[in-house]
């Protein structure tokens, strides 16, 4: 059984057609990468297997179960697109929270480990550079010990050596035999980490595969012209629709 | 799971207890406008009907200082972590919604208790106000359970408000309010007509009841009060569930 799943899932603000019959599953152990551009849909499919938002029509499941249910809350964790969170608590603070929302959660010190921040657990979160936030954002997802994690567009704007260090957590999570769907616009961000790259394009899944399967795809050398040569074949279609 | 609420009260405590701009907003101020109003008359009366200033405006900032703390930690903290995507991950959570709001009830409780103890000390101390242990308590009891409408108040606002607009959205409630309730100054000196607007306000209610208490002259029964604040309560309960269920469907649906 796949540990998430969406099945024909279309989604609709008001007269934008955010996603447009998605149909994406996700195994256990398995990092998948959904890759596309601003705007394709990415955010509103992590959304709806958050249970923040409901599909309007197709169904969403994590764990089998409803994606705002308790048995899934309990098992998943998400790293969101969050502008800012409150800045006058402490590391530690943030983490022991969040870890006491689930029935069981790793040990503290094993939390700030596996997030890469020992050393700094007693400082106050708006005193932390830009990676650091983001890893204490990464610790917050972890904490729970969760079986699947959502990590949406988790290193932007962070520079390459901090980038580096979350994925080394991402991986490490992986290697655990937990599962991950991670939304990028980073290429080289779905080859490192993904075993399965999906493309998503104005609100439809427009290729799937594995990262050397979808290179193929462009008939290219890299994976950037792979991504270009998929999303100008998949344009004649969005307008037929449009 | 009672450890979740307990945390999460502390958490927030601790955050609000750190941010300068609200310890200054919250505490500092009604205590400063008891000093320059309150204790500077001292125990003169603005008028022979009227008890000495400094008892007076001990029951009238005790109500300012208490809709502060609420106002600013239900409407400036809802709408900054609704506006800026903090709530959507605890709502993604498996924290219990319900959690997130007692906490900030909880905290209101906690400032509104230490604003109005360093209050009546100033009162007690400078003031030379002079009262039986059983009417300072009533006085207390009366002004902390006075901020429950003011947290519904407040929830509104962070149902409605963005999170750069929210502050000075309960500005501009909060300090005209106040003034219009006779907070600031004795009701029996604004104009007329403000006088007769005042029972709109659940402020100017809160401010009767509190008067009421320290025997000073009050207009209507301590119990229409009470009934009032309770109506304001619902009202602006009523109002913020709406609110909140409307902006969820927009941001979340």
């Amino acid at each position: 059984m796949p540990v998430a799943e969406l099945q024909y899932v279309t989604k609709n603000y008001g007269p934008v057609r955010a996603l447009q019959g998605i149909s994406l599953a996700i195994e256990p152990g398995e990092i998948v990468a959904l890759l596309g551009p601003n705007g394709a849909g990415k955010t509103t499919a992590v959304r709806i297997l958050l249970g923040l938002a409901e599909p309007t029509t197709g169904r969403a499941a994590v764990f089998g179960h409803h994606p705002a249910s308790q048995f899934a809350r309990v098992r998943r964790g998400a790293v969101l697109q969050v502008a800012k969170v409150p800045e006058t608590l402490r590391v530690r603070e943030h983490i022991e929270l969040f870890s006491a929302y689930y029935p069981s959660p790793l040990p503290l010190a094993q939390t700030i480990q596996a997030a890469g921040l020992k050393g700094i657990e007693n400082r106050l979160f708006g005193e932390l550079s830009g990676g650091q936030k983001q890893r204490v954002l990464f610790a917050l997802a972890i904490c729970g010990n969760p079986q699947l994690l959502f990590l949406d567009e988790p290193t932007v704007g962070l520079d390459v050596e901090a980038r580096r260090g979350l994925w080394r957590g991402i991986r490490a999570f992986a290697a655990r035999g937990g599962s991950v769907l991670l939304t990028t616009h980073y290429l080289e961000e779905a080859d490192a980490l993904a075993s399965r790259i999906a493309v998503i394009a104005q609100g439809r899944i427009v290729a799937q595969g594995s990262p050397a399967e979808i290179k193929q795809r462009g008939s290219a050398a890299g994976l950037e012209d792979a991504f270009l040569a998929i999303m100008n074949e998949s344009e004649p279609s969005l307008e037929e629709v449009l | 799971m009672s450890r979740i609420y307990f945390l999460e009260a502390k958490t927030e405590f601790l955050k609000l207890m750190r941010m300068r701009a609200y310890v200054v907003f919250t505490i500092l101020f009604p205590l400063m406008f008891y000093c320059f109003f309150g204790l500077a008359m001292g125990t003169q009366s603005a008028n022979p009907s009227l008890p000495p200033m400094a008892r007076y405006l001990l029951a009238t900032y005790g109500a300012f200082a208490v809709m502060g703390v609420t106002l600013y930690a239900f409407g400036v903290g809802v709408a900054v972590e609704r506006g800026l995507g903090w709530l959507q991950l605890k709502r993604a959570s498996p924290m219990p919604p319900a959690a997130y709001f007692f906490a900030k009830f909880a905290v209101s409780l906690a400032f509104s208790a230490i604003v109005l103890a360093l209050l009546f000390g100033l009162g007690a101390v400078f003031g030379g106000v002079r009262m039986p242990v059983s009417q300072w308590l009533a006085l207390y009891g009366t002004l902390m359970a006075g901020g429950t409408p003011f947290c519904a108040l407040g929830l509104i606002i962070g149902s409605l408000a963005g999170p750069n607009s929210a502050s000075p959205a309960v500005n501009l409630i909060y300090m005209p309010m106040s003034i219009c309730s006779g907070l600031w100054v004795p009701l029996q000196f604004l104009p007329r007509i403000m006088q007769n607007a005042a029972p709109l306000l659940p402020s100017y209610h809160l401010a009767q009841l509190a008067l009421a208490v320290l025997h000073a002259p009050t207009q209507g029964a301590a119990l229409e009060h009470v009934q009032a604040l309770a109506g304001f309560t619902c009202l602006f309960a009523g109002i913020a569930w709406f609110a909140n269920s409307r902006e969820s469907e927009k941001m979340y649906g």
